[in-house]
């Protein structure tokens, strides 16, 4: 059974701060189909188009058949572990910091041997659901759960290496004066966040739901305003290195293409905001979350960004707003890639229309705040990077992959 | 459907002989390159001979740390110019597979003098960087996990073997307290501290079931030797060994879990109706020991007994020099140190020497016929390559 985690101790002022040492994240280009996968929780192995054969390491043929045609498919994920062992002298630094470590050999019930990680609930003999996380260097990593969910397993720790999960960790919410705000602050409390920071900007003008979340226990209002550079490194000053997951919940979504709007000032606020905005927090808190990648049970683990949906292909209906929200994409691609040194995951959300009003003229389905507030936690805790919320979003995603141009035409259609 | 059943009788090697072990003593860590190795162990071996570089018209190479160089580079860097070159990166499946390649090429007069030669280096850093690299499959799907190198999946392999036949620590333990006592007598053995078996029970752990002294040192070294025909090596006064037999597997057993078997369970049958010898005529055994688990497999698979009953095989037999079943008598990999590449050469030369009456430790007496096995290259999550030599004093 695993052991619940701890709450982390009273930090020693003058003891080192663990510095991130991080695995190589170089791979095949053929093991980054296993990468798309785990960036969105899902379990997939390549499959044969000619003989159906389920192959582990990924391979350029078809090791029954020498085919090329080898398309990444979902697959089952259930297996038995065949044998395991303790690793308790390693070879790199990453690990040599955390020995013992616990690997296997599993059979998977569609075919294949993988060599994985262990949960400490599963062992010998053990039935298992394979997940396929991202390990803190951004690479794939097979990871052995147990079949039937058991107490406390989420807090198993090598499970821990992989995920973000916001339990003891103390979290910044950008913007609480919107309802998306305020349910994150609620959702994340709920998932144990330690204390749950909560920013906002010009605090004298008043918002709805100001006073529930003064009274909120373990959270604190802190003036941050992301369009004002002076604002951001003020908070990052006083409250930085108690960061360990920011979720950056500015939004700024306006009816309108390109003509229909007079001038450009309201394009020019939503640049800005979304993506100045986000390089502004990035400049601000990343490189301190950077050097605290590795700082105990609440190690800095998570930049969450909450990206409009059709910042992958342009609504024209929303159509500044969604080149906004491409840029801020664009932006957290970078940032990406600059936080991995640290094993910080930067987390994109994407999400249809919201239950909003900046959505009112937007058609049904649509998405609560506090859907994705629960997407978020759902995400950190699963350790995903990229996460599709809502009907709309996750159709956008399967129409975006079928086929880009027939996307575009469809949604300037609308 | 099946080709090779239907494969006709293997030809034999005729007069083909192997000669001139060499093996330049190993160090822990070195400042020198593979190059510098290989060059030692050329050098040693035409000086044996009494030959210049220019007399070797064969060359066959094995190496993991020659960097940016291949066989055909060194042959500009040695100043050797041969007209048939091979180079053979199959980990400790090398010696045996460069000897039977280059005993086909004397034997057809594609060449009359080849060179076989394997050296690393292992300078501070050396290991771990080969470990990450080592293949594509332990680069995508090995090494990330845990790190633990080929530690981690001879444990996975060891605890499998011993549920599956009930071997114990012990039973491996006994193989590698036989080899330190061989080892006490080869002066160029890194490890010579005598070793109990309490002491090896007692040792720390490294990857359950794998303890410290189931574990080979990494270190730096070269073994060489001379193939070429019996009336060569005689005009040159060298004391040589008749190759009665050799096979050769790659990728045998793809559908086991976990390996428990290697290839040459596929091929012993031919190996020794090739030989015109039976696993009771053998006076000593030389097997690639890169954990003992792997040693007991060969003792299976190769026909010494059956399989699963290794076990019970290492406790009926003494495995000393002295004693009744003579094996890995240099000391093998466990105690001499494990040089990359040309600890697939240890057990060959070793057999050549003890054959010819030239052995630097331990004499095993009345030596006549010997087998050499060797298995490599952990790709994924098993040793890849295997092949075994039957050889015979002339
Ligand atoms: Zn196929």
């Amino acid at each position: 059974m695993s052991v619940p985690v701890s709450p982390p101790p009273r930090r020693n002022p003058v003891a080192r701060t663990g510095m991130p040492a991080l695995l190589s994240a170089q791979r095949s280009r053929a093991t980054h189909g296993l990468t798309a996968a785990a960036a969105q929780g899902l379990f997939c192995l390549q499959v044969c188009s000619d003989c159906g054969t389920r192959q582990y390491p990924p391979r350029e043929a078809c090791s029954h058949c020498l085919s090329a045609k080898l398309p990444f498919r979902d697959v089952d994920r259930a297996g038995v572990v065949v044998v395991d062992t303790t690793i308790r002298i390693a070879g790199e630094i990453y690990f040599r910091e955390r020995t013992p470590w616990r690997i296997g050999t599993v059979q998977l019930d569609c075919g294949p041997i993988v060599i994985a990680h262990l949960h400490g609930d599963v062992s010998q003999g053990s039935r298992i659901r394979m997940e396929l996380l991202t390990d803190k260097a951004g690479a794939p990593a097979m990871f052995a759960m147990p079949a039937v969910n058991t107490p406390a397993m989420q807090d198993d720790r090598q499970y821990r290496e992989f995920t973000c999960d916001p339990k003891f960790r103390r979290v910044l919410v950008t913007d609480g004066r919107t309802e998306i705000g305020q349910a994150l602050v609620r959702a994340l409390s709920d998932a144990g966040a330690r204390k749950v920071f909560v920013g906002i900007a010009n605090p004298w003008k008043p918002f709805a739901g100001k006073q529930s979340l003064a009274r909120a226990e373990n959270v604190e209002c802190v003036q941050l305003d992301v369009t004002d550079t002076a604002s951001v490194v003020e908070c990052a000053a006083q409250i930085g290195a108690r960061v360990d997951i920011l979720v950056n919940t500015t939004e700024h979504i306006r009816l309108g293409g390109l003509m229909d709007q007079t001038g450009i000032g309201i394009a020019r606020e939503a640049l800005e905001l979304r993506s100045l905005g986000l390089m502004r927090l990035a400049q601000s808190f990343g490189p301190i979350m950077r050097a605290r990648g590795a700082d105990g049970v609440d190690s800095a683990c998570a930049f969450v960004n909450l990206l409009a949906a059709h910042a992958l292909m342009n609504w024209p209906s929303y159509g500044a707003s969604s080149a906004a929200e491409a840029a801020a994409l664009s932006m957290s691609q970078c940032l990406r890639s600059e936080l991995r040194h640290g094993g910080i995951r930067v987390v994109n959300m994407f999400v249809g229309p919201l239950e909003t009003e900046w959505y009112q003229n937007a058609p049904p389905p649509k998405v609560s705040p506090a859907t994705l507030a629960r997407a978020v936690v759902q995400a950190l805790c699963s350790g995903q990077e990229d996460c599709f919320v809502g009907e709309v979003a996750r159709d956008l995603r399967a129409r975006l992959a079928a086929n880009p141009k027939a996307l575009e035409r469809e949604l300037g259609a609308a | 459907m099946s080709f090779a059943a239907k494969a006709s009788k293997r030809l034999a090697y005729d007069n083909v002989v192997a000669c001139a072990p060499i093996s330049i003593a190993y160090e822990r860590y070195s400042i020198e390159s593979a190059h510098w190795w290989i060059g030692r162990a050329l050098h040693a071996l035409i000086t044996k001979a009494g030959l210049a570089p220019l007399d070797l018209d064969g060359l066959s190479v094995s190496s993991f740390t020659l960097g940016l160089d291949t066989a055909v580079g060194l042959t500009q860097h040695l100043g050797v110019s041969p007209r048939w070159l091979d180079h053979v990166p199959m980990g400790g499946a090398s010696g045996i597979i460069a000897l039977r390649r280059a005993a086909r090429a004397v034997q057809c007069g594609d060449a009359e003098l080849v060179a076989c030669v394997a050296g690393d280096t292992n300078q501070v850093d050396t290991f771990r960087k080969t470990l990450q690299g080592f293949s594509r499959f332990a680069q995508d799907a090995v090494y990330p996990y845990g790190a633990g190198g080929p530690n981690a999946s001879f444990a996975l392999i060891t605890q499998h073997y011993m549920d599956r036949y009930q071997a114990t620590r012990a039973d491996f333990g006994r193989i590698c307290v036989a080899q330190r006592d061989n080892a006490m007598q080869f002066g160029q053995a890194l490890l010579r501290k005598p070793l109990t078996l309490q002491a090896y029970l007692d040792a720390r752990a490294v990857a359950d079931p794998i303890h410290l002294f189931d574990c080979v040192m990494p270190c730096a070294g070269a073994e060489a030797f001379l193939v070429c025909r019996e009336q060569t090596a005689c005009a040159l006064g060298l004391p040589s060994v008749r190759l009665l037999a050799t096979i050769e597997r790659h990728n045998a057993f793809a559908d086991d879990p976990v390996q428990y078997r290697g290839g040459w369970a596929k091929d012993a049958d031919e190996l020794w109706a090739m030989s015109g010898v039976t696993p009771g005529d053998i006076d000593l055994l030389e097997t690639y020991d890169d954990y003992p688990v792997i040693s007991m497999m060969q003792f299976e698979d190769l026909g010494f007994c059956q399989k699963g009953e290794a076990p019970a095989f290492v406790r009926a037999h003494d495995l000393t020099v002295a004693g009744d079943f003579p094996h890995n008598t240099s000391g093998g990999q466990l105690s001499v140190g494990q040089a990359g590449a040309a600890g697939g050469y240890l057990g060959l030369v070793e057999a050549m020497r003890q054959l010819t009456g030239q052995a630097i430790g331990a004499q095993v007496h009345n030596a006549k016929t010997a087998v050499v096995s060797g298995f490599g290259m952990i790709n994924y999550d098993r040793g890849l390559a295997s092949a075994a030599a039957v050889l015979a004093a002339v």
